[in-house]
């Protein structure tokens, strides 16, 4: 079954956002994409040589027709990550950018501050920020009091693999935000992992080592398409409160040797 | 009579003959007719705005394409 997620004015195919970075190689990059069939790919900016690398990489991309969400990976100012931002727009011609202001190299957690300020001056200069962020509820307020339309909090440290680190916090910020696009980033290493963030209502994941380093990155980029499509089906469906003590699934009445009142 | 000048072209510092306009780095650099973005001194520069961009003595000039992401 196809749950599509609408941005703006685009409809996304799939809540599965892919990563393209460290395939190991071009072909496994593209068979991936394939196996998941993403609602978009996230790409990067890095320095162009006359040898063209970057153009190569790019051929493959735009052969899948995907909508593109560029990032500002590696930027650790408001000034650079801004700039990275504009440039963005201008190459992969979309307002649309995955907002990284890191703060710690270590466990490469947003800098909250650099972050919101950012996302402010991106908003105002009309881009569509999806701000990588912590599960900080606070932050998650400022951000929408300025005018982002997305959150992007992270599940645990990108490339960890550790899942969600905060299940409390990400359940508040979807409580606390039921309309608001929510979608967890980073973090994520088994397709259980996604699949319990679609369970709370997530309304997308975005991963990329979790598949890229897999034995079989194809593999994995398939067995986390059905996660997260489970994990929505399962969470449109209503999933059953938890209870302390046992509930019997099978009736008991006339059951054999089945008396009333236990008589 | 043109002057020797100093840039710095993706963290490559570089001799160039002035004046000079960002169209003549990125000539210089066989770049035209690819798909890049420019920042000059850390801001961005719009592609109508190559030629209009003066390029002085210690300029830092960022020149950047598609790549992997997460």
């Amino acid at each position: 079954m196809n749950h599509p997620l609408n941005i703006g004015d685009t409809i996304l195919q799939s809540r599965f956002f892919l990563g393209t970075a460290g395939y190991p190689s071009p072909d496994a990059l593209s068979k991936s994409i394939e196996a998941a069939k993403p609602g978009l790919l996230t790409v990067s900016l890095r320095r162009e040589s006359k040898a063209g690398k970057g153009q190569d990489f790019w051929n493959i991309i735009k052969s899948f027709n995907l909508p593109i969400l560029p990032n500002t990976a590696g930027c650790h100012s408001v000034q650079e990550a801004v700039t990275t931002a504009e440039m963005a727009r201008e190459v992969f011609e979309t307002n649309w950018i995955k907002l990284e202001v890191i703060g710690d190299d270590y466990t490469l957690q947003p800098d909250p501050y650099g972050l919101l300020e950012a996302s402010e001056t991106l908003v105002e200069k009309g881009f569509e920020v999806f701000p990588y962020m912590t599960d900080d509820l606070i932050l998650a307020n400022r951000l929408s009091d300025i005018g982002c339309n997305i959150l992007m909090p992270w599940g645990a440290p990108i490339g960890s693999g550790r899942g969600l680190n905060n299940p409390y916090a990400l359940k508040l910020l979807r409580d606390r935000f039921p309309n608001k696009t929510l979608v967890v980033d980073a973090g994520i290493g088994a397709p259980s992992h996604a699949a319990a963030a679609m369970e709370v209502g997530y309304d997308a994941i975005l991963l990329n080592t979790a598949v890229s380093t897999a034995g079989n990155p194809a593999q994995m980029a398939s067995a986390f398409a059905k996660a997260i499509e489970a994990g929505r089906e399962a969470y449109l469906a209503g999933i059953i409160a938890k209870q302390d003590s046992a509930n019997a699934s099978t009736p008991l009445i006339d059951k054999p040797f089945w008396h009333q009142d236990g008589s | 009579m043109s002057d020797s000048i100093k840039v710095t072209v993706n963290g490559q510092p570089k001799d160039f003959k002035a004046p000079l306009n960002l169209y003549d780095v990125l000539e210089q650099e066989e770049l035209i007719g690819m798909m890049i973005a420019v920042a000059q001194n850390g801001t961005f520069v719009a592609k109508e705005k190559y030629q209009l961009t003066v390029i002085g003595d210690g300029d830092e000039i960022e020149i950047v394409a598609p790549m992997q992401g997460g």
